[in-house]
């Protein structure tokens, strides 16, 4: 592994042959922060670092940047999404250069949910650049210390820099080409969809393997604990880009209603135990959706905790 | 072409109301193509208008004119002779045709029977759909002919997004992803290997962005 390249944490676990561990937070849709610290106290001591999710589904919420400082300041390493439909080129590295000088050194750059399935369907978006361009506009005033209008930039930002994949999207004959995309504008690390389909995970990391592109980028599994049958429904049938196989909706409809949830723990807790086998996964990000709690149960039983202490 | 559909009639009356001589202005090109604003609708809703003031016991005068464009002027001058002999010209044309009416008649209101909605085509017989935003540098000849700013929800020029589901778009089962007919039209013309290059972050300053656009050619003018 090459030297590191930023003051992150998370890129330093990595450097150091771990399996990280990283985890998510969705901000509060009010000013209390305290929702987001404690959200974030459940599961410190488990995790790597905390993603902070940008205005998902559309819905708007407390901005990411914000949540991402309250986390840096309780001594939480933060991953600050940002993603590119409510932003332009000049908003986009302007939030970049405010969070650089909290010393938020994780981003993880997506395109975002459309605004229509959120609480402003009505408004405009924006779409000046596309994640593959934000990669390589991070990468760019991280390496070359220039903004995009070429001009120089006093204190680049350091950021490792991430990119979402979705090994279950269709069409899938270009799932590893999209990710040899991204690995090309710059992405050093890889948060995938939530798996449920190993099987199809496991063809998509061959497929990436092959292609050398695992030497290139730390994919991070992205795993998903289910609380119900009918979460596992939903997100088959309703979730765009969500694949769910029969047998898993199966699985979950087999226990009593009271036992799903543990039932849903334990696959995710299967899967993980089962991916970090898999050549090329060089981590987790635990997405336990307004379910932080778990997380610890979750890491524990996976054999991934304590997490690695760092000089 | 550029794609209009009819306003409610009911929108129409409102903004007409207290008019007494109504000129209704059709126009010969897209807007007959599209069914929304040509000769015969100009027919149809003059007689739903003069049928609604009948009923309201309203004595207004609406008169059918259908000009070949409404964005030339010399078929706009077609109506100056007797533009004065009305209280306000009621137009089917895109927004393009009511605006040049307006510049053109400047002491005469000028209101909108459609709502434009798009550069597109007829798929079949009451189905248009867009293929065009105009955005002033046309990318067509990287993407399989199939143009990601107006056909992609996100304008993605790297796409697919995530939300791609069987060919549709996240939007609705009714979208195509355009992602998907860009990767289906290169590969059958053998440039899959195409799709691996990375777009470079789009001069948006010939759209919308770089303010209200003007050509002038002088290859062209006299």
């Amino acid at each position: 592994m090459s030297d590191v390249k930023t003051p992150s944490k998370l890129e330093r676990v990595l450097a150091a042959g771990h399996q990280a561990v990283t985890s998510e937070c969705g901000p509060p849709r009010g000013s209390d922060a305290e929702e987001i610290r404690s959200k974030a106290e459940m599961i410190r001591n488990h995790v790597d670092a905390i993603n902070i999710t940008d205005n998902q589904t559309s819905v708007t919420r407390l901005c990411s940047l914000a949540s991402c400082i309250h986390l840096k300041s309780a001594g939480v390493e933060p991953v600050l999404q940002m993603v590119v439909r409510d932003r332009n080129r000049i908003a986009i590295q302007s939030d970049i250069l405010g969070a650089a000088s909290f010393d938020i050194c994780n981003i993880l750059c997506l395109s975002g949910d459309h605004q229509a399935f959120g609480d402003n369907p009505q408004g405009q978006n924006v779409f000046d650049i596309d994640s593959m361009q934000l990669i390589q506009t991070v990468r760019y005033m991280r390496d070359e210390g220039r903004f995009l209008g070429g001009d120089e930039i006093h204190r680049p930002p350091r950021m490792f820099v991430g990119a979402a994949a979705n090994p279950f999207a269709d069409p899938f004959e270009i799932r590893v080409p999209r990710l040899a995309k991204k690995v090309a504008a710059g992405a050093e690390f890889i948060q995938t969809q939530c798996i449920y389909n190993l099987d199809k995970f496991e063809r998509w990391m061959a497929q990436a393997r092959d292609r050398g592109l695992t030497e290139k980028v730390a994919v991070l599994a992205g795993v998903t604990p289910l609380k119900s049958a009918g979460m596992a429904k939903y997100m088959k049938n309703r979730v765009p880009g969500m694949e769910v196989p029969d047998e898993v909706v199966k699985r979950m409809s087999g226990v009593a209603k009271e036992q799903q949830a543990q039932e849903g723990i334990d696959i995710c807790v299967e899967t993980i135990q089962r991916l970090k086998e898999v050549e090329g996964v060089r981590g987790f990000h635990v997405m336990a959706i307004e379910w932080e709690q778990k997380v610890p149960e979750i890491v524990e039983r996976s054999g991934l905790h304590p997490r690695p202490e760092l000089d | 072409m550029i794609v209009a559909k009819p306003k409610p009639v009911e929108e129409i009356i409102e903004s007409v109301n207290g008019f007494d001589r109504i000129l209704l202005v059709g126009c010969n090109e897209c807007v007959t193509v599209c069914e929304a604003g040509g000769r015969k609708e100009v027919g149809v809703l003059a007689s739903a208008l003069r049928m609604h003031f009948l009923n309201q016991g309203k004595n207004v005068r609406i008169d059918e004119e259908t000009l070949e464009r409404q964005c030339d002027r010399e078929y706009l001058e077609e109506v100056r002779n007797r533009i004065d002999q009305y209280d306000a010209v009621l137009s089917l044309a895109c927004g393009v045709g009511v605006q040049f009416m307006a510049e053109t008649y400047f002491q005469t209101p000028v209101v909108p029977g459609v709502d434009t909605c798009f550069m597109g085509v007829t798929e079949e017989r009451g189905v248009w759909s867009e293929r065009c935003q105009g955005c002033g540098q046309c990318v067509l000849a990287r993407t399989g002919g199939i143009c990601p700013v107006s056909r992609c929800a996100k304008r993605l020029f790297n796409g697919p997004c995530g939300g791609s589901t069987q060919g549709k778009c996240e939007l609705s089962k009714d979208v195509e992803c355009a992602w998907q007919l860009i990767i289906d039209r290169l590969t059958e013309l053998g440039r899959l290997d195409d799709y691996e290059e990375l777009a470079p972050v789009k001069d948006w300053s010939t759209e919308r962005a770089g303010g209200p656009r003007r050509v002038e050619r002088e290859d062209v003018r006299q």
